[in-house]
Formats: structure tokens, sequence, C-alpha cells
């Protein structure tokens, strides 16, 4: 019941904004994505207090002859994952606070329909219908990016969609063909997770290996990893901020969320046999990626490219198999959400109050606005995962799972750390520090809203950083669950 | 059959409505005659009167009754659509009843079991469809599209006849139960003639239903014709012309696959590449559609390769026609409003989003489902032909089949940025009349409709 409310309920939120009018769109958008919020924390007192509560799962019929169900549930990873989307939707909202968009219902209301999307990407546990929302949350993204995107967006837009969409249709192959041969197993073709994951250990090594590629590029792009980035940059920078922060926040968790629930226990000897490639590529993406960052201009294009280094470790520390690299991916997938948002707000900001993000023409604006120079060094500092800030436990595990599997891939990954303090720490320097380059430039004071969205962001980066068991009591049983499986 | 009997008898009347001044409540009375005539089919269902008629020269069998359903639903939709371009046109009742007499056509190959039945049901379709194709004799681009479809149509029609002599002339027999049976007790000492005849009436049925590299008539023919008579074509004669196609070879060439299966391999790559290749390059929106059209066949044709005679093809081709025909007609229908205010370039549609948001937005559902993106009705159709290719042992085909439909991705979703993205000098409103606005919307309605509970559809013949 609580589970399938989850969903249905940002559902019906957006259909309700899409028929609002004016300004109300985005008040009644806000509440509903602090109801969903509360909805969320409801079910995670239900999670902590008993995780096998039958209000935590729903099955269904949904096509009897093809042994589709509409089955979901709440497990460790999908509880933590949607945990953070509810966190962050509320505060992408008010982001969008002193921007003024056309349209605003439907803005919102895609919005809200992305947020229904992605908690049944995180919930599904049938083959299917984790496709169906999978594909279904391209749809509002795309949308906002097309309707509310920079200059370009029309190309790039599309570029990002094709790629992502081909991508998925080849995991659609690959999971019919495990659906086609789960006959063999469970004498009926079924779409639930448990039978797809018997009908892809079942495979020969070759086999497997095929399913392996099929389903991963299409967790690869979404992630995305080298090589199949090529889209990120450029969508990033196009989307309007709050699309961005709904991809990198939230979207490209179900990349990596997907090789942890869909693709490691499907097919073990494929990730025996492809999983050092695999990481292999992760790692050149991290190294890749922020060198490009310390290169750029644009202060949104850093951050696009910072995300994408992140994002590389994760996948490499889930790749490794091992319950450090789990449990640190969980760790850090919910801590680059929360960093991403701020980053990406705060180069909003700087875009509304100095009509540039280009970190040549910005300088010195600590000495006019000391608040904002301090809640920007804390996300930052997040970003760049010191201790005692939520981007170090998750970091440390990630770089320790990496480790496990070859010191040299760890001793490659470790560089992010370092490169991510370059291109941060410099960046940081050169907005905030030192003189005004250009007279023109004022800064004023923040607006209400941005300052209490990133002071939530703060609070939760120092929380997590102090604290990150919180967070890790949520997933351990699962990461267990998953190593128990692996064996 | 007693829906089959209606409709002619709806075309008759239709013919001699001018006389008896019965203009003005044509429409009215076609629409409820169309209504009624599914209520019977739908009533034969559970009940049939009797399964075959007429020395079983036809059998309206369940497979026939759900295809008669596709094809009068879509047949429903598009006489509400047209009301928009007859209404007060003086040849308006000449145009019913030729479209009532395609119909009956169409009705007649999703039920043949006889080969004579096939050519007169191809040939009552086709007729009307070539003078309909012309009929705006003013514009030398319809003239030119009546010209080439008789022509092609005839080509093929000859081929038909061809084969079917070349059987007969082997077998003895029209009958293709008879013939199946033919094929089962003489394994290996057919002439080499019978095969000869196969063929050809495998090129024959490649003609009809536009797969490359036969399908050189379609875009001109499409781009010539009314929009509205296009809409026809690519609705209600390509789910005929797939209800004939898969009879044929599911029940009367079932026993010699191996002699098509080749050549129909080739004509589904071919196909696909082509098509989607040449729709992706195309500035006129109606000739993408045509080219897609030629696309979808591929896709329906990968059933028919497939050739488990089992109720999983026969629920996934039907499926497929349904999503594809509802699907097109919101797709004619907003262009049939559309283009009124000017040409069919994709241009016409730039800041549609705000010249008509609910004209956009089912559009956008459409291309939505025709590119076969959850949940809309075109997902699901192109889920189950994977199911069932699956089973085969073509997968590179599928591969091909994936990879194409990224590019028919493509040529959609420029449909899709031209209304939302690109903006027009023309700021004024586009309206479209009140009955072409239901058919609309409630087509695309029902493409959502089936997209989440394909269950309704795809569930008709228990698996």
């Amino acid at each position: 019941m609580l589970a399938g409310s989850l969903i249905v309920f940002p559902l019906i939120a957006a259909l309700l904004v899409f028929m609002a009018k004016g300004k109300g769109a985005r008040n009644l958008a806000l509440g509903f994505s602090i109801l969903q919020f509360a909805l969320s924390l409801v079910a995670l007192f239900q999670f902590k207090h008993n995780p096998a509560s039958h209000h935590l799962v729903l099955n269904c019929t949904w096509v009897k002859t093809l042994g589709i169900n509409f089955a979901v549930g709440l497990d460790g990873f999908a509880m933590l994952m949607v945990l953070l989307t509810t966190f962050l939707v509320p505060l992408i909202i008010v982001t969008s606070f002193k921007n003024t968009y056309d349209r605003e219902n439907i803005f919102y209301g895609l919005i809200l329909l992305m947020q229904m999307a992605l908690v049944g990407v995180f919930m599904a546990n049938d083959g299917f219908l984790f496709y169906v929302f999978w594909e279904l949350a391209l749809i509002p993204i795309y949308f906002i990016c097309l309707m509310w995107g920079g200059e370009n967006r029309g190309k790039i837009t599309f570029k990002f969609f094709v790629y992502t969409l081909l991508g998925s249709l080849f995991m659609l192959v690959g999971l019919v063909y495990l659906y086609n041969h789960s006959i063999s197993l469970a004498g009926t073709k079924s779409w639930a997770i448990q039978d797809l994951i018997n009908s892809g250990r079942s495979l020969g090594a070759d086999q497997q290996s095929i399913i392996f590629w099929l389903i991963f590029i299409a967790f690869a792009i979404k992630m995305p990893i080298f090589p199949f980035h090529t889209w990120q940059p450029d969508t990033y920078v196009t989307a309007p901020t709050q699309g961005t922060m709904l991809l990198s926040g939230i979207m490209a968790k179900m990349g990596t969320f997907g090789v942890m629930k869909w693709l490691l226990p499907i097919v073990p000897l494929g990730i025996e046999k492809w999983g050092g490639l695999a990481i292999g590529l992760s790692i050149a993406g991290v190294i890749y990626g922020s060198c490009i960052a310390i290169v750029q201009k644009d202060y949104k294009r850093l951050i696009a490219y910072s995300s994408f280094a992140h994002i590389g470790l994760i996948g490499a520390g889930i790749l490794t198999a091992t319950a450090q690299g789990l449990q640190g991916a969980m760790l850090q997938m919910v801590a680059h959400g929360i960093n991403a948002v701020g980053l990406f707000l705060i180069a909003d900001i700087l875009l509304r109050h100095t009509g540039t993000r280009d970190i040549d023409k910005l300088g010195g604006i600590r000495s006019m606005n000391g608040n904002f120079a301090v809640l920007f060094l804390i996300v930052m500092l997040g970003a760049v995962a010191l201790p005692l800030t939520n981007g170090f436990p998750g970091e440390f595990l990630l770089i320790n799972g990496v480790f496990q599997f070859s010191a040299t891939a760890a001793a490659l990954a470790g560089l992010s750390v370092i490169l991510g303090a370059v291109y941060m720490l410099r960046s940081y320097q050169a907005i905030m520090l030192g003189e005004r380059k250009d007279s023109n430039i004022a800064f004023g004071s923040l607006d209400g809203s941005d300052k209490a969205v990133l002071i939530i962001i703060c609070a939760a980066i120092i929380a997590f950083g102090v604290y990150p068991k919180a967070l890790t009591d949520i997933t351990e049983p699962a990461v267990k669950a998953l190593m128990q499986n692996l064996k | 059959m007693k829906g089959f009997l209606l409709i002619s008898v709806l075309g008759v009347v239709a013919m001699l409505a001018e006389i008896f001044k019965l203009k003005k409540i044509l429409l009215p009375l076609v629409v409820l005659g169309i209504l009624a005539a599914y209520v019977l089919n739908f009533m034969e269902w559970e009940h049939p009167f009797s399964i075959s008629y007429f020395e079983n020269m036809i059998a309206f069998d369940k497979v026939a009754l759900a295809f008669t359903g596709v094809i009068l639903i879509t047949t429903f939709f598009w006489f509400i659509l047209s009301n928009s371009t007859y209404d007060g046109q003086p040849h308006m009742v000449d145009h019913f009843a030729l479209v009532l007499f395609v119909v009956t056509g169409a009705i007649m190959l999703t039920a043949f079991t006889n080969m004579t039945t096939l050519f007169l049901g191809i040939e009552i379709m086709s007729i009307p469809l070539y003078v309909l194709a012309a009929s705006k004799k003013n514009k030398i681009n319809s003239n030119e599209a009546g010209f080439k479809y008789l022509i092609m149509g005839s080509f093929a029609s000859a081929f038909l006849l061809f084969g079917i002599a070349l059987i007969y002339g082997a077998t003895g027999t029209f009958d293709l139960n008879e013939i199946r049976a033919y094929i089962a007790s003489n394994p290996g000492n057919m002439p080499s003639f019978f095969y000869a005849g196969v063929i050809m009436m495998l090129i024959a049925m490649c003609f009809k239903v536009s797969a490359a590299p036969f399908h050189f008539w379609a875009p001109d023919v499409y781009h010539g014709s009314p929009t509205i008579i296009t809409a026809l074509m690519s609705t209600v004669v390509k789910t005929a012309a797939f209800a004939a196609f898969m009879r044929l070879f599911m029940i009367g060439f079932n026993g010699i696959n191996e002699t098509w299966t080749g050549i129909l391999v080739v004509v589904i790559a071919l196909s696909l590449v082509i098509s989607n290749l040449t729709a992706a390059t195309q500035t006129n929106v109606k000739r993408m559609l045509a080219y897609s059209s030629i696309s979808h066949a591929a896709f329906m044709l990968m059933v028919i390769l497939a050739n488990v005679r089992s109720n999983l093809s026969v629920n996934a081709i039907l499926y497929y026609s349904l999503a594809y025909s509802i699907g097109s007609i919101t797709a004619f229908g907003v262009l049939n409003a559309v283009t009124k205010y000017g040409n069919e370039n994709f241009e016409e549609f730039n800041g549609l989003g705000k010249r008509n948001p609910l004209l956009a937005l089912c559009m956008t559902v459409a291309m939505l489902s025709l590119a076969g993106i959850p949940i809309t009705a075109g997902f699901f159709a192109k889920y189950f032909v994977f199911t069932v290719m699956m089973t085969t042992s073509f997968k590179w085909l599928l591969i091909l089949a994936v990879l194409t439909s990224a590019v028919g991705v493509y040529y959609y979703f420029k449909v899709i940025i031209a209304m939302y993205f690109r903006s027009s000098e023309n700021e004024e409103p586009v309206k479209a009349d009140m009955s072409s606005m239901m058919v609309i919307v409630l087509t695309a309605i029902i493409t959502l409709a089936i997209g989440i509970v394909p269950s309704v559809v795809a569930e008709m013949f228990t698996v």
C-alpha cells in the first residue's frame, strides 16, 4: 500500500499541477513534493521498524499472459535512493523560485512526473516494469531541456535522447532474452527479478558476456561512463538549472543503481570476464573528466565534467563487487546527489547575480557577500571529499573497494581526489577570492530561497559527513544480501 | 459475417443516397451503420452462426473477426475525421460509397480461405482506392498518385494472379487448407512451378504492404493523394493487407517455409534500412509518414517471418496493427488540421505547442507511439514483435530493428521539436473543427490506454 502510494502520489500531483494556473502551480508543486518527502519518511520509519513489512511491497498483475507484474518494493538500496529523490525534488523546486519560466504548470508538472518515474525505477522488482519506468524518466526531462533549455537546445537534447534511448533498447533486448530463457527454470516465462537472476546465472560465460554488454551499455550511457559520455557535458550545460540538477543529482544514479541491482546479480560470469575492462573505462573517465574540468572556463561546464568524474568512481566501485565498493557507492551516490544540486545552484546564483559564469571574469565575491562565500566553501569541500564532509566516507570506501580489485587501479582512482581538489579549489579561489577583476560586476545579497536551500544542503553535507552511519544502517543489510547473492 | 454484409449494403445505400436526397444525414447514417456492424461482429465472437460461408470461400473465424474489429474501429474514426474535408463537398456521397467498398474488400481480406476470394478482396479494395487517390482532380500530384497506384497495383495483381494460376496448376485447388494438405502429403516432390507460384504471390503481397524493394509507389501515392485518403491507406488498407499476408502464409504455405523465409528476411532488412534512412531526410511530413509506414510494415512482417503459428504471433500482429492504425489516425488528423494553413512541411508544425496546445499534445502522443516509447501502445507493439522474434533464429534482424528504431526516433522527434521548440511567424491559433478534434483526442487517449493496459487487446487469443 505504502509502496504503491510512493509512485501514485507524484503522478496524481503532476496531473493536478498540469491543471493549475499561474503562480499557483509552483506552490502546489512544492507542497506536493514536501508531502511526498513526508511519505517517504513514513516509509523509512516502517522500514526501520520492520523491513519485511508488507506495506513496503506491492505486487499485482499487469499483463498476465506475458508474466508482467506491477511489482515494486523497498529494499535498503531502493529506500535510500527514494529518500534521496524525495529529499532533492523539493529543494530543486525551491531553487527555481528566482527564475521565471513561461508555462510554469507544465514545468513543475514535468518535474513531478520525473519524480514518479525515478521512484518507479528505484522500486521496480519486475524487469519489464523497470524498463518502462526507465524509459518514462526520459520523457519529462527531454521536454524540460527542450522547452526551457539554453542555446542550441534542439540539437543537444536530441542527441541526449537518442543516445539514451539506443542504450535502453539494447537493454530491452538483453532483458527479453533473459525473460525468454527463464522458461527453462521457472517453468513459465517470468519477469520477476529473482527469475531473471536465476535465468541469467544458468547461462554460460559467453552468453553472459553478451548479456553483460547489452545491459551495461544502457547503464553506462545513463551514468555516463567513458566513452559513452559525449552527450553529457553539453546537455548539462544547456539544460535549465533544475533540469541539470535532476539529471546529475538523481538521474545519473539510475545507471549506478541499475548496475547494482540489475547487472551484478544477473551475470556474475560476465562481470568476472569483462568487469576489469569496465572498471578500466570508469577510471579512465575519472581521470579524463577531471583533467578536462581543470581547464574549463565556464563554471557550470566545470561542474558537469566533475560530475562525470565522480560518477566514474562510483561505477568503478560497484563493478568491483566488493562490500566496501558497494557500500561506498551508496554513500557516494547520496553525497554526490546533494553536492551536485548545491554546486549547480551556485553556478545558477553566479549567473543570476553577475550575469556570467566565466571564471576569468569573476573574482573577489567574498568581499561582496561573506555568507555566500561560507556556504559555497562548505559545498565545495563536500565535493572534494574533505573528512567530516559527506563526500569523504563514500570516496574512502570506494577507493578501498577498488584497491581490493587492483592496487594500480586504486592509485589511479585516487587521482580523482587530488585532481578534484585542484579544479575545485582553483575555481573557488578564482571566483571568490582575490581582487574584483571586472568592476562592473556587483553581487548583492542572496535571495531567501537560495539561502534556505544552500543552508539545508550544507547541513546535510556536514551531518552525513560526521555521522554516515545514519545512511549505512539503511543499506547495510541490502549490501550483505547482495554479497551473499554474488557468492 | 453479418457485419461484412451490413457494410456492403451500406456502400450501396451511400451510392443511392444522392437520389433519395439523403445527403444531409448520410454521415450519421454511415457512422451508425459502422457501429452496428461492429456490434454484430462482436456478437459473432461468442456465438457464431457459422464459421465458413459460400462453400468454404470465406471463413469468419476468431482471427478474422478480430481483424475486422480493428478495421471497423479505424473506419469509424476515419469517417468522423473526414467530416471536415467532405462537409458540403459535391462529391461527398460518391466518396463515401467508394470508401465503404474499400472497407468491404478489406474485411474480405481478413476472412478469405480461398485464393479467389483473396483476389476478389484485393481488387474490391484497390479499385476504389485508385479513384480516391486521384480524387483531387485539379491537382497534378493527385492525378499522378492515382495513375501510379493504378499501374503499380495492376502490376502486383498480375503477379498475384499468375502465382495463383501456377499454384492451381500444381495442386488443383484454390482452397488454403487443401493447399496445406497438399504440401504436407507431397514432401519434396512438388513441381518447381509450385514454388515459383508461391514466390510470385509473396512478391505481390509485398507490393501490397509496400515493403522494400517493392515500395517505390508508396511515397508518391501517399504524398499525392488527399491527406484524408492517405490516412485511409495507411490504416485500414494496411491492416487488411497484413491480415491477408498472415492468413496466406501461415495457413496456406505453412509447410514450405524454407522457400519464402530467405526472401522475406531480405525484404525485411531492406525495408528497415531504406525506409528509416530515407524518412530521416524528408522535409515533408506526409512523405515522412509514408516512409515510416514501410518501416512499420517491416516490423509486422517480422511476425510473419517468425512463423510460429501460435496465438502469440496473432496477438502481436493484431496489437501492432491496432496501435499503428490508431496512432496514424491521430497523426493524419493533426496533419489535416495543420495543413489547411499551408503545405505539409515540417515548418508548418512550428510553434503548434503555442498555437494549439491540445493538438500538439495529441500529436506528441502519436509520435511517441509510432516511435515506440513506453507507455504508449507503439511500445508494446514493438515489444510483442521482439518477444516473437526472440524465439526464432533471426536474432540479428532484431538488432537491426533496434538500431533502425533509433533512427526512427530522429524523424518522429523532428515533429515534436518543431512543435515546441521552433517558433513560427504565424502566431494565429490553429483551429480544428469539433469532430476532428474529438477523433484526435479520443485516439490519443486510446493510444495511452492500450499502452497502459495492453492486456485488453494483447490477450485476445489466450496463449
